[in-house]
């Protein structure tokens, strides 16, 4: 059935959705529930879309689009191995997305599909620079930044996110739902800590000497536990 | 030589861009750079008034987008500095008059003659800032030690990162000295380390700077030796290639000078 069947990978340039082989208008339902099922998660991204052979109409095409809007997701392009379909998206002047030559060369963008009954890649995402205010980056499954991140800055990731640098904007681990992920940081004075469901804020203390710490959902809120080194 | 093309923007309104583009370009033409300086803010333009040559505009920026005038007409001379020019913006019109590809070209013909071509940016990121930063070579990024505009700098600084452009260089302007010791204020050392690009000025608070300002007299034509003066003059020589180290932004007070002093007899 639908729901199972979309899967959905991080790319350089965001997320690639990849859809069933069912029906046209029971796919979009089934996307439709997935992007409600984690609305934080897709909020503000933007999707490239696979449709895999069908043949499309502008008309149709300009459907997910609207429905994507409505979730405040931007549909910036759409992969497809049918003429047809590819004439339709430019004429919507969407970009015809070739994984071959975009978003390459990237582990969790080119490996194989996921295996069945696997929803998101394993494959995490490194990123090698400071996010800066207004940057967002999102990622289904593990992030890594070495880099710092900037206040106004934001991370959504659907694993676990690990900072080699400072965190001073916004973080968001197990973001489809995971509770068991984490959020490690060589200095941890976020705006605010999510993870899967839960909020919390940097206590407005004074500013101390940077400790890094781990933070994870204990006994029903996110607890930040310093590392001093050896044993744990 | 050809001219170099620097853009001066900072995200936040209201941090000192004009002014400082004002000065800097009144700094290097003082120290004998053909400079010429570009009022990218169509439609708000007060570069013009900042300098004293409002009275003189009779082309523009559009004007010369438009064919209406050769470049070389809607060029103001400054009255006082016969090595700088203005080239003012359009009052009566607004941002969408003016392309990213226009400014490359005006800035392509203006290159041979000319040492240095600043351009002052209109705060924001749409049109306007993008026409200010199509052609620059170089970026000089204007902050103040205040959390918002130190926060549109990091933006600013993301956006340049992603098209690829600069070097950018930062300047903390309006410091006051005073409230940044007294923990009221961000330091040098904290801005700079946020948003981790190399400094290339300090400018001090001083009311001189507004009062020359609104006589349309910046204050880099003065005689006086005011820190704020020097400050522009250094941001002016550093951009000429100069090693000019950083000046203390005031005295130390006597008992600092005591305890400086019995702190070296103990080494």
């Amino acid at each position: 059935m639908g729901l199972d069947a979309i899967t959905i990978k991080g790319i350089r340039q965001g997320l690639l959705v990849t859809l069933g082989e069912g029906d046209w208008s029971a796919e979009l339902r089934a996307l439709e529930a997935r992007i409600g099922a984690s609305p934080s998660f897709f909020r503000g991204g933007r999707i490239a879309l696979d449709v895999g052979s069908r043949g499309l109409s502008r008309f149709e095409i300009e459907e997910a689009r609207v429905l994507l809007a409505r979730h405040q997701v931007e549909l910036w392009a759409v992969a497809s191995t049918n003429p047809v379909t590819e004439v339709a998206v430019q004429e919507l002047g969407l970009v015809v997305f070739i994984e071959a030559n975009l978003g390459l060369p990237h582990p969790s963008a080119s490996e194989a599909a996921p295996e069945e009954g696997e929803e998101l890649s394993v494959e995490g995402l490194v990123v090698r620079r400071t996010l800066r205010s207004g940057q967002s980056l999102r990622h289904p499954s593990h992030v890594v930044v070495i880099g710092d991140v900037n206040p106004g800055a934001e991370v959504v990731a659907g694993g676990d996110i690990v900072v080699w640098g400072r965190v001073r904007g916004l973080v968001h681990a197990g973001a489809l739902g995971d509770e068991g992920a984490v959020i490690c940081a060589l200095d941890l004075a976020p705006t605010q800590l999510r993870i899967a469901g839960y909020i919390a804020r940097s206590p407005e203390e004074q500013r101390r000497k940077p400790v890094p710490e781990m933070a994870a959902v204990r006994g029903g809120r996110i607890v930040a536990v310093p590392w001093h080194g050896g044993a744990q | 030589m050809a001219a170099r093309v620097l853009t001066v923007t900072s995200g936040k309104g209201g941090v000192g861009k004009t002014t400082l583009a004002a000065n800097l370009a009144v700094a290097l033409a003082m120290q004998g750079q053909r400079a010429v300086v570009i009022d990218a803010d169509v439609g708000l333009r007060n570069l013009d008034v900042t300098l004293g040559l409002e009275n003189r505009i009779v082309y523009d920026l559009v004007d010369v987008i438009e064919g209406r005038c050769r470049l070389r007409q809607a060029l103001v001379r400054d009255k006082r500095l016969s090595e700088l020019f203005l080239l003012p913006a359009a009052q009566t019109r607004d941002k969408s008059a003016v392309r990213p590809e226009d400014m490359m070209r005006v800035c392509e013909s203006l290159r041979e003659q000319h040492d240095f071509i600043l351009i002052d940016s209109p705060a924001g990121i749409e049109q306007g800032f993008r026409c200010a930063l199509a052609p620059a070579d170089e970026i000089l990024i204007v902050t103040n030690s205040e959390v918002a505009a130190v926060r549109d700098a990091d933006r600013i600084i993301g956006l340049i990162e992603a098209e690829e452009q600069g070097p950018a260089r930062l300047i903390i302007n309006r410091i006051e000295p005073d409230m940044v010791r007294r923990g009221e204020m961000l330091g040098i050392a904290d801005v700079v380390e946020l948003l981790s690009i190399d400094l290339i000025g300090v400018v001090p608070e001083d009311k001189a700077i507004l009062v020359a300002t609104n006589r349309g007299q910046p204050l880099a034509f003065s005689s006086d030796s005011s820190l704020a003066r020097r400050a522009f003059h250094n941001i002016a020589r550093r951009l000429r290639g100069e090693d000019v180290p950083f000046m203390t932004l005031r005295e130390p007070r006597v008992w600092e000078r005591f305890f400086r002093f019995v702190r070296s007899g103990r080494d």
